[in-house]
C-alpha cells in the first residue's frame, strides 16, 4: 500500500518557464494564468497599496486631498490602471469559475468562448473604471 | 475494481469550498459597494468618511478583509505549492504569506475602528 503511494510520483511540479515559453496555451489556460497572475498582484502588491490608500484618505480632510493628489499623479495612474485590470480579471474569470463548478459551460466550445468573453470583458470594465476616473 | 490509495491531510475539499464562498462573499462587496460609492456622489471627505463609518459597513468591509484573506492564503499557498520547489524556500514563503494577510486583517481594524 505504501509502495502504490511512492509510485504516484507526487506532487507534480511545472517549471514557471515551461509554461511562459514552452506550452503553447489555449484561451482557456490563458484565463488561468492570468488568474493567478492577477491573483498574485492583488495580494502584493495592491491589497497593501489600496489600505494604505484607505488610511490616509479617511483619517483626516488634508489626508483625503493629498491622496486625490498623489492619485492625479502618472505613475499612480498607471499603477492603478493595473490595479483595476488585475481585479476585473481575477473578478471574471472567478465567476466563470464558479460557473464550470456547476458544470455550466464545461463543453470545449462553451469554455473556448466563454474564455474569450472573460478577457474582453475584463479589459472593457478597466477601459470602463479609468474613463470614470480621468 | 478501483484500489484508490488514500494520501493527504484531507483539508482539500474544506479549503476548495472556503475559497468558493470567500470568493462570493467579496463579489457581492465589490458591487454593492461600487453601487454605494457611485451614488453617493459628489466625492467629498464627509461623503467617504460617512460611507465607512457607517456600522453596516464596517462589519461588511471587516466580513470582506477575512474572506480576503482566507481566499488568499488558499490561492497563494496553492500558487507556491506549484512552483516553489525547495522545502525551506517554500515554508518561507507561506509563512510571510500568513503574517502579510494577518497583518493586511489586523490594518483593516485599524483603520475601520479609530
Amino acid at each position: 500500500m505504501s509502495s502504490a503511494a511512492a509510485k504516484k510520483q507526487r506532487p507534480k511540479y511545472l517549471s514557471l518557464p515551461a509554461i511562459l515559453f514552452q506550452i503553447r496555451l489555449p484561451l482557456p489556460g490563458w484565463v488561468s494564468i492570468l488568474h493567478r497572475v492577477s491573483g498574485a498582484l492583488l495580494v502584493f502588491p495592491f491589497a497593501a497599496w489600496a489600505l494604505y490608500l484607505l488610511d490616509v484618505s479617511l483619517r483626516s480632510e488634508q489626508g483625503f486631498s493629498r491622496i486625490r493628489e498623489y492619485m492625479g499623479m502618472p505613475l499612480a495612474k498607471l499603477g492603478l490602471l493595473v490595479f483595476l485590470w488585475a481585479g476585473c480579471h481575477h473578478f471574471c474569470a472567478g465567476i466563470r469559475y464558479l460557473a464550470l463548478d456547476l458544470n455550466k459551460g464545461i463543453a470545449l466550445r462553451p469554455a473556448r468562448i466563454s474564455s474569450a468573453v472573460v478577457i474582453v470583458a475584463s479589459l472593457a470594465l478597466t477601459a470602463l473604471f479609468a474613463a470614470r476616473l480621468w | 475494481m478501483v484500489n484508490r490509495v488514500i494520501v493527504g491531510a484531507h483539508y482539500g475539499t474544506r479549503d476548495w469550498l472556503a475559497q468558493r464562498v470567500t470568493a462570493a462573499v467579496m463579489a457581492v462587496y465589490v458591487v454593492v459597494v461600487l453601487a454605494l460609492a457611485a451614488s453617493r456622489a459628489p466625492f467629498t471627505y464627509e461623503s467617504w468618511k460617512a460611507l465607512f463609518t457607517h456600522g453596516g459597513m464596517r462589519v461588511a468591509t471587516l466580513l470582506f478583509a477575512l474572506s480576503l484573506a482566507w481566499h488568499a492564503w488558499v490561492g497563494v499557498r496553492d500558487i507556491l505549492m506549484d512552483y516553489v520547489k525547495h522545502d525551506g524556500l517554500r515554508l518561507a514563503l507561506q509563512v510571510l504569506t500568513v503574517l502579510l494577510l494577518a497583518g493586511y486583517a489586523s490594518w483593516t481594524i485599524q483603520i475601520l475602528w479609530r
